[in-house]
Formats: structure tokens, C-alpha cells, sequence
């Protein structure tokens, strides 16, 4: 109350830089609405944390480490990249470089052999982010002498007394996260922010679609777009699917079709227009149409 | 005696800041920095043991200075420097050098000369602190 002085918290947010991070990842993020949503009030929070150290209300570097669950697909990691932007920005971490690891970078093979691991990957990640992807299994319950558990004693240890050098998110899907958290609670209480991915609507993963195709200067034709509609609503309901990932697979081997079909085209030249177009029949070769995804190749899960 | 080598063998011993804003220097240029220690302090001694691998692919000079905390532990009473290594095609040396840790007495050298055929001098360099056998030789 004795303090007349102002804080311009629009100008430090203007400043910090992030609002062009936050656009970015409206723009090129379709849906994710709560996702989004709690990235904003996590900025918010490190933005007001940020002002309260400089008039010194605060000291502490709060924990930054998060959870990112969700299946796959639903973009953990772009949106851990976009994470990195944003603390580098309000100067959480010294660069915006993201490390991903997953349990064969951390866990060695025979004794002694994982502590230099974990070791090297936490080093090639300070400054920055340290994603780890599928993080439950670095925890093997059935397997009581599995080295996963030297890498997890290690992870926590830096987790807590290296706040200022690191920070760490963890990925995977919710319900296998909820259970490796209850069964390490020194997890849970490291955490600061735990973010639930959403899996994507059909008209969602339609604009995804779109966006990719976008992106690689290719088109669906009308009937092409009508019938990739039907392709998502009849790939959905089928085993493995993986949102955004299975879309993008999905028009590869659209292209491929497409690909083939320029190929066999000799009655007359082909024009500009042809190169860029993917028509129907590309989508409607899959097999998801016939007798579903299991008769597939198994997509490869990553 | 203060035993001088490397880059900035004509300043003082660098704080841990210098140190740092050297190693920041080394990544900014692609260099994978390492850490070597001995106790032999011969200047000819020119193969030092490694700690740890070698650190490529580092992007950040916290994990550096983490490894140089660690050495320390073990080898405070050694001398301990860190050499960043250009893997660039034409160049694949160490292109920095310099010391980064020294035992606290450091005993010195003595010169001993050997008079040999047609009263010719020979002249050898022996540290005091080899006179003991390795891993006794300071502290």
C-alpha cells in the first residue's frame, strides 16, 4: 500500500516476447483449446514470478518441471518445444534448445552403465528442456533389479538441486503416467504443472490434414476432401490410432498413391495442377476402408 | 614454484565465472570441451588423464562446469585442465587449453646437471613432487 510505484505488467509482457510464441502456437496449433489455455496461465504465472523477483517479493526459482500426458499424436512434443521458447523467453532457462530422450538414452545395459548415461543426457540438455518421452517406462515394477530405477534416483536428485540449469518434462500417455506418479511420488511433488492433451476432433484433424498438405504444396480435390472426411471418421474407430501422427501417415501414403497414378497417367501431359492435386480414389485405397487398420502394416509407434 | 601452461598462462588462476564465460566461448564455436588431470608436473608430460568421455554435443556450460565440480572432489589436489577440442575438418586439435585447478603447495623443480664425456653439461629437469610415487605426490 506505502509502494506508489506502478508495475506495467502489458509492457513486461510485450517486452518478454512472449505473446509472439503464444500466436505462434495458436496459429499453428489447431484445436489443443485447453492445452493452450493452460500455457497461458503458466506464462501468466512465470511472467508475475518474473516481476515479483525483481521487486523483490520472491527469490525462489519456482519448479518449472511439467508433465505433458495425452496420447499419441496429440502434439507433446511440439508444444514442448514451443515450452522451451516461452521459458527461454521470460529467462527461466539460458537457451530454447529442447534434448528428447526416451528410456534406451537414460537406462544402460549392464551395471555401472546407466549412471554415466542419465548423466550425459541431463548434460546435453542443461541451459534447455529435457523431454522425456514415455517416461513410465524408466519404472519396471516386475523387474526389481532393472537399472531404470538408478536413472529415476539420479533424474530427481538433478531435478531438485539443479532447478536454475534444467528443466523437465515428462510424456506419455495419462493413464500409464497416473500409475508411474503413484508409484514414485517423488515425481509428483517435483512437478509444478501437469497439461492434459486431448485427443482431436474429426473436423480438427480435417484442418491438420489441410495445414500438412499446406505445408508440402499439395491440395485435395473436392471428392478427395469429402472422402479423407470419411477416412478419419472410419480410421478413428479403428486400433492404433494416433491422431495428428496417423493423419500424417495417412497422407503419405496418399501421395505415394498419387505418385503412382501420375506415373500410369499417358493419354495425355500432365499440367502443374495434377502435380499438387490428391483426388479420391489416393484416399479411398487405403484399407481402412476395407477391412480396417489390423490388415495394415502395424504403424510404427514412437 | 607456479607451474604456467596453456592459454592463459601469463594471468592469474580464472574464478569459476572466467572459467565459465570461457567454456561459453568454447561452445559458441562447436568445441567439445574436456576435462584432464595429473600429478605429474613435468612440462614434457604432455598426456594427461581423462576425466569422464569426452563432452560433445553440450550446449550449455552448466554440465561442464558440473563435471569440473565433480573432478574437483576426487582430484582437488591435482592439476586439472580443460581443453576444447575443434572437430572441424582441417583443424580436429585441441584448439584451448589452460588450468583450471593446482595443488595447494606446488614444491617445484629442481635443475640437475651431468657431466658427461669431454666435460659436455647434460642438463635434466625433476619435479620434487614425482619423487613420490603417483596418486602420494601432493597432500
Amino acid at each position: 500500500m506505502s509502494d506508489p510505484k506502478t508495475i506495467d505488467l502489458k509492457a513486461t509482457f510485450e517486452e518478454s516476447g512472449i505473446k509472439e510464441v503464444l500466436d505462434q502456437l495458436d496459429r499453428e496449433l489447431v484445436g489443443l483449446a485447453p492445452v493452450k489455455r493452460r500455457i497461458r496461465e503458466i506464462a501468466a504465472l512465470l511472467l508475475v514470478d518474473k516481476l515479483r523477483v525483481e521487486h523483490g517479493l520472491g527469490s525462489e526459482t519456482p519448479t518449472l518441471h511439467m508433465s505433458f500426458t495425452g496420447n499419441p499424436g496429440t502434439g507433446k512434443t511440439t508444444v514442448g518445444m514451443k515450452m522451451a521458447d516461452i521459458l527461454y523467453r521470460l529467462g527461466y532457462i539460458r537457451s530454447n534448445h529442447m534434448v528428447t530422450v526416451t528410456r534406451d538414452d537414460l537406462v544402460g545395459q549392464y551395471i555401472g552403465h546407466t549412471a554415466p548415461k542419465t548423466k550425459e543426457a541431463l548434460k546435453k540438455a542443461m541451459g534447455g528442456v529435457l523431454f522425456i518421452d514415455e517416461a513410465y517406462y524408466l519404472y519396471r515394477p516386475e523387474n526389481e533389479r532393472d537399472y531404470g530405477q538408478e536413472a529415476i534416483e539420479i533424474l530427481l536428485q538433478v531435478m531438485e538441486n539443479r532447478r536454475d540449469d534444467l528443466v523437465v518434462i515428462l510424456a506419455g500417455y495419462a493413464d500409464r503416467m497416473n500409475r508411474f506418479f503413484a508409484s514414485n511420488p517423488g515425481f509428483r511433488s517435483r512437478i509444478a504443472h501437469h497439461v492434459d492433451f486431448p485427443d482431436y476432433t474429426p473436423d480438427e484433424l480435417r484442418s491438420i490434414a489441410e495445414l500438412m498438405l499446406k505445408e508440402q504444396n499439395y491440395r485435395f480435390s473436392p471428392e478427395a476432401a469429402q472422402a479423407f472426411k470419411a477416412y478419419v471418421e472410419a480410421r478413428m474407430g479403428q486400433p492404433h490410432f494416433a491422431n495428428a501422427r496417423s493423419v500424417r501417415n495417412a497422407l503419405d501414403r496418399a501421395r505415394l498413391r498419387q505418385a503412382t497414378r501420375l506415373f500410369e497417367t499417358t493419354d495425355r501431359t500432365l499440367t502443374v495442377e495434377d502435380l499438387q492435386t490428391i483426388e479420391a480414389p489416393e484416399i479411398l485405397a487405403s484399407r481402412v476402408f476395407s477391412g480396417g487398420i489390423e490388415a495394415e502394416r502395424v504403424e510404427p509407434s514412437k | 614454484m607456479r607451474l604456467t601452461q596453456g592459454t592463459f598462462s601469463f594471468l592469474p588462476d580464472l574464478t569459476d565465472e572466467q572459467i565459465e564465460a570461457q567454456v561459453r566461448y568454447c561452445l559458441k564455436n562447436d568445441w567439445a570441451v574436456n576435462l584432464e588431470h595429473t600429478d605429474d608436473p613435468h612440462p614434457r608430460n604432455t598426456y594427461w588423464d581423462m576425466w569422464g568421455t569426452p563432452m560433445f554435443d553440450l550446449k550449455d556450460p552448466a554440465g561442464i562446469m558440473y563435471e569440473l565440480a565433480e573432478c574437483r572432489k576426487v582430484f582437488g589436489d591435482r592439476y586439472i585442465r580443460m581443453t576444447a577440442f575443434d572437430a572441424s575438418h582441417g583443424w580436429e586439435s585441441v584448439r584451448l587449453s589452460f588450468i583450471v585447478n593446482r595443488p595447494a603447495e606446488e614444491p617445484g623443480f629442481a635443475l640437475e646437471r651431468t657431466e658427461t664425456a669431454g666435460r659436455q653439461q647434460v642438463y635434466t629437469t625433476r619435479s620434487y613432487a614425482a619423487r613420490q610415487p603417483e596418486g602420494k605426490r601432493y597432500g
